[in-house]
């Protein structure tokens, strides 16, 4: 395909090329001859109105080639339910434009060598048209309005409230990272956090004074039940930045001091896109869309879209923050030490008795 | 013929002062608009050039990863480390090309040299309204390129947070080494540009409402001066918010407030500013930031709409649309902003506000495309290198607002805002459509700029390049964002899946046409600053057209005109009238002396051309002071 593209810009070139020396030649030939004190017209002038056709016959034609050839790799198979509304939506509108770009930029051109100088012609004297003016107002006006509204509608379905059953996870971005916390097995509730508490350990800054935080549980990946409403709470430590699942089509700003949020429905799971793309390797990603820094284009992490179950499964087998890190025991307060307690495990305990008198794990409620 | 009334007038020696100005006084401290515009297209170009260098050397990273860069050390010094360009110098590249070519470039470049070049001579006066204030502002500009051009060479350097610099990574300088001192610089620097603009643009629209000659009712103002009449009154307005944005920044920077910055934890620390809101810089920042878009664009748009008319031989079709949809572009202009904001957290229902008042915005501009069509239609083309390019900016201007109505559309716009597909929409609209401008401008007003001629073969070809050049760079664009690559990425290899690998070699085209697009700008360097020195002596009206400025002498006179101001009678677009003998009649041709083509209506207005006639006294009274 390296090859194709090269003939390409060789074929540009040589146009060019072409259409120079035709110019040259004939403005040399015309020079002093027929050449008019009074316009500027010179022996390039039918050299160049060629040039409009052939631009717009080779510019289509690289037009369509090119957009054939990039076709399987444009707008990645979509893997959440607003995205295959939206994609759908995106290639209708992109007909409409497609037909206006061909269409208006066919007559440019073609009315440009058309009407190409020609000794003797006179141009029409033709001012003004209203009824024309007025056509060419309301049909764009009449497209765009239809645009508007199938745009709103589901601009205002994407934005709505997260359902109340939505998974909730809290994605954090810095310098550069995503950290993802977790609402944890017992109370499917985020614990408050707050910047001033980020130490080497707690890079979040969990607040442990919030009984809501004790369950809560970090990884380094992203992991998403299929089918399932997922809320994301999208927060940022230092700079903007912006979370961007390329497939799941979604992205929102992550911004400090301002929490933004998004949610959606994953509807196909890792293995199902492995399948899908024939890419034993696949992943998805979460990637950073908003510079930050030197780190900007690195700044990504893997994210598992799983069948319901195996994301419970997942979820079990986190362990809470504060069992992981039993030191922040010490920032529980008195009253709540009794609740906190049982996530810290005792040495001589098993991890499985302190778990099984835990309420029924919240991702498993949340699956109805 | 047309040039037989202005003699008429020529023969007059009108009691202006004629003493000759010193060297300092002539070209450098000169209050002359024509020398002012001047200045501003020189700067311009060589900032293009300065810009388009940095575009290469960031393709080249981006085009070909794995290049050996070791050559560039000897210019780029300690940016190249083993063999490969810094990052965090990629992003600021990527910065400084952004503020370059928009502001430095597209603003002071299009607008200032043509803004101040016509104005005066199309209306018909004598200079700017003040001469002083638009000396002032072109050196203020001129102090903003030295504070913006010394950044580039400073240890740290220069800005890196992209041309939109969103706070807190411009206000932190731990965030990045370029939001320490560049950053500062860039701040002095724009806040200087702004005091230029300002000053500049009091000046264009004080000019046009008070200086037009006897007759040049505003319905008679050819289009290029209604484009940079709105275009001044757009900087005028959007300009201040851009100030105020970056005095609060350089607040936040330096005196400790805390109006972008809010819970922020960065470089192992907490910091104690509370309650600020970045997405405010970003409301202030594009308040400016969208009107910005018109005002490198409507100069363009006026400019291309004289020549295609001129060089088609037939008046400009629907002259009221094409001012009434300026002039809606305009008031949109400033109620569209949030777009640019959709998926940054700020509320819905604001995006929806403002997904429906972009679209709109697509229907003046739509007419603008319709009529430049319109007005090809049976017209009698003549080529000029100015016309090429008008009738390429037509085409990229199309081109390049459609995508508008897909990014315009916010549930669209999730998944495409910050990737290329939004680098190849701008790119294409605003960027090359105003270069596209700003070269047929050059092109056109040459002759009357530097009294000679510009080689036209080498406008043709450099045309042609420029024109395959940029639909190679940009259009494969399109495809890149789709696939989903994020913009302002020094490398694509945390995309994953393939899909860097499967646009190597599309990455790879667009660098190559990037590079020869450059390289095909020499051809009008060379062409435009020989020809200023060894051109042909230019011809009175070398494109046969009926503005004031072709009625000035050829030398360009200090007072433009050396006798009487012409006068103006009718409208600029009486090209191919019907039962007129030659082709165009000039505006100061007054009906009387063309009963063979006038309408009805036109033969009476001859009973007021004593009126205008009797205006001289007033016109004149107001220049001796």
């Amino acid at each position: 395909m390296t090859y194709l593209i090269g003939l390409l810009s060789v074929v540009f070139l040589v146009l060019a090329i072409m259409i120079v020396s035709k110019s040259m030649s004939l403005s040399k030939g015309i020079q002093g001859t027929e050449q008019d004190q009074d316009t500027p017209l010179d022996g390039a002038n039918n050299a160049n109105a060629i040039g409009m056709i052939v631009f717009l016959v080779l510019g289509s034609i690289g037009a369509a080639w090119s957009f054939l050839y990039s076709r399987p790799d444009l707008l990645p198979v979509a893997a959440s339910e607003h995205g295959l509304k939206t994609d759908q939506m995106f290639w209708v509108s992109m007909g409409v434009i497609t037909f206006a770009f061909f269409v208006t930029n066919a007559l440019l051109f073609i009315f440009s060598f058309i009407y190409r100088h020609k000794k003797g012609y006179i141009a029409t004297f033709y001012p003004v048209n209203h009824k024309l003016e007025l056509i060419w107002t309301v049909i764009p006006a009449i497209v765009m309005a239809v645009l508007v509204f199938t745009g709103w509608r589901t601009w205002r379905d994407i934005t709505s409230q997260a359902p109340d059953n939505a998974v909730v996870i809290e994605v954090t971005g810095h310098q550069f990272g995503w950290y993802v916390r977790y609402s944890g097995n017992d109370d499917n509730k985020l614990g408050n956090n707050n910047y001033k508490l980020i130490d080497a350990t707690n890079s979040v800054g969990i607040d442990f004074t919030d009984e809501k935080s004790f369950d809560d549980f970090t990884a380094n990946e992203m992991h998403l039940p299929k089918g399932v409403p997922v809320l994301l709470k999208i927060k940022a430590q230092d700079v903007l930045h912006s979370v961007y699942l390329p497939y799941q089509r979604v992205k929102m700003d992550a911004v400090p001091g301002m929490p933004t949020k998004f949610w959606f429905v994953p509807n196909k799971t890792t293995d199902e896109m492995r399948y899908i793309t024939g890419n034993p390797d696949f992943n998805y990603k979460l990637n950073c869309t908003e510079i930050c820094g030197s780190g900007h284009f690195g700044m990504a992490i893997t994210v598992f879209v799983d069948e319901p179950e195996d994301y419970a499964t997942w979820c079990k087998q986190q362990k809470p923050f504060l069992t992981q890190n039993p030191d922040f025991l010490a920032k529980v307060p008195e009253k709540l030490k009794g609740k906190a307690q049982k996530y810290i495990e005792a040495p001589a305990a098993t991890p499985d008795s302190t778990q099984a008198s835990g309420a029924t794990p919240a991702a498993a409620t949340s699956l109805r | 013929m047309a040039t037989a009334t202005l003699h008429a007038t020529d023969t007059h020696d009108h009691e202006h002062e004629h003493h000759e100005l010193g060297f300092v006084q002539k070209y450098i401290f000169s209050e002359d608009h024509k020398t002012i515009a001047k200045q501003y297209l020189i700067s311009g170009i060589i900032w293009a050039f300065f810009g388009g260098a940095m575009s290469v050397i960031f393709r080249l990273q981006l085009g070909f990863p794995n290049m050996d860069l070791t050559w560039l050390k000897p210019v780029l010094g300690q940016w190249i480390v083993e063999g490969k360009l810094e990052k965090e110098f990629y992003l600021a590249l990527v910065t400084m090309h952004g503020t370059v070519m928009v502001f430095f470039v597209l603003t002071a470049g299009l607008s200032g040299t043509f803004s101040n070049f016509l104005i005066p001579l199309q209306i018909g006066a004598r200079d700017m309204a003040s001469g002083f204030i638009n000396m002032l502002s072109y050196w203020f500009f001129f102090l903003a390129s030295i504070i913006m051009f010394s950044s580039l060479f400073i240890e740290t350097g220069p800005a890196s947070g992209g041309w939109v610099i969103y706070p807190p990574l411009s206000a932190l300088p731990q965030a990045m080494p370029g939001s320490g001192l560049g950053m500062t610089l860039w701040l002095s620097s724009m806040a200087l540009f702004i005091v230029s603009q300002l000053m500049g643009g009091i000046n264009y629209i004080c000019t046009v409402i008070n200086l037009r000659t006897r007759g040049m009712s505003f319905t008679k103002l050819p289009l290029t001066i209604w484009a940079f009449f709105f275009t001044a009154i757009l900087g005028l307005l959007s300009f201040p918010v851009l100030l105020s944005a970056a005095l609060l920044l350089i607040f936040d920077r330096s005196f400790g407030t805390s109006f972008y910055l809010s819970e922020i934890y960065i470089g192992g620390e907490a910091l104690p500013n509370i309650g600020g809101s970045a997405i405010l810089y970003q409301h202030l920042f594009w308040f400016l930031g969208h009107p910005e878009v018109y005002i490198v664009l409507l100069p363009a748009l006026g400019i291309t709409s004289e020549i295609i008319a001129t060089n088609s031989r037939k008046p400009i079709f629907g002259y009221r649309a094409m001012i009434g949809s300026m002039m809606g572009i305009t008031c949109l202009a400033f109620i569209v902003w949030a777009h640019h904001m959709f998926v940054t957290g700020m509320n819905p229902f604001l995006g929806s506000v403002f997904m429906f008042l972009t679209l709109i915005i697509a229907v003046p501009s739509a007419v603008k495309a319709f009529n430049y069509i319109t007005t090809l239609w049976r017209g009698n083309i003549i080529f000029t290198p100015a016309m090429l390019f008008s009738i390429g900016l037509v085409s990229l201007f199309i081109s390049g607002g459609l995508t508008g109505i897909i990014l315009g559309n916010s549930a669209l716009d999730i998944n495409l805002h910050d990737t290329y597909f939004v680098v190849a929409h701008f790119h294409l609209v605003m960027g090359a459509a105003s270069f596209f401008g700003l070269m047929a401008g050059v092109y056109h007003w040459f002759p009357k700029l530097f009294g000679k001629t510009m080689n036209k073969n080498a406008g043709y070809i450099h045309f042609w390049f420029t024109f395959v050049g940029v639909y190679c760079v940009f259009f494969p664009m399109h495809y890149i964002g789709l696939a989903g690559f994020p913009r302002r990425y020094y490398s694509f290899t945390a995309l994953g899946n393939g899909r860097m690998e499967a646009f190597v070699d599309m990455n790879m085209f667009i660098s190559i046409a990037a590079i020869l697009t450059f390289l095909a700008q020499a051809i009008f360097a060379v062409n435009f600053f020989y020809s200023i020195f060894k051109g042909k002596r230019a011809p009175q009206n070398p494109w046969n057209s009926t503005t004031l400025e072709w009625t000035a002498p050829i030398e360009g006179i200090h007072g433009n005109w050396p006798g009487e101001i012409p006068a103006v009678y009718r409208w600029p677009y009486d090209y191919s009238k019907p039962g007129s003998s030659v082709d165009f009649i000039p505006q100061n041709v007054p009906y009387s002396a063309t009963p063979e083509s006038n309408f009805p209506e036109e033969n009476e207005e001859i009973a007021n051309e004593k009126e205008i006639e009797g205006l001289l006294d007033i016109q004149n009274s107001a220049y001796s002071h």
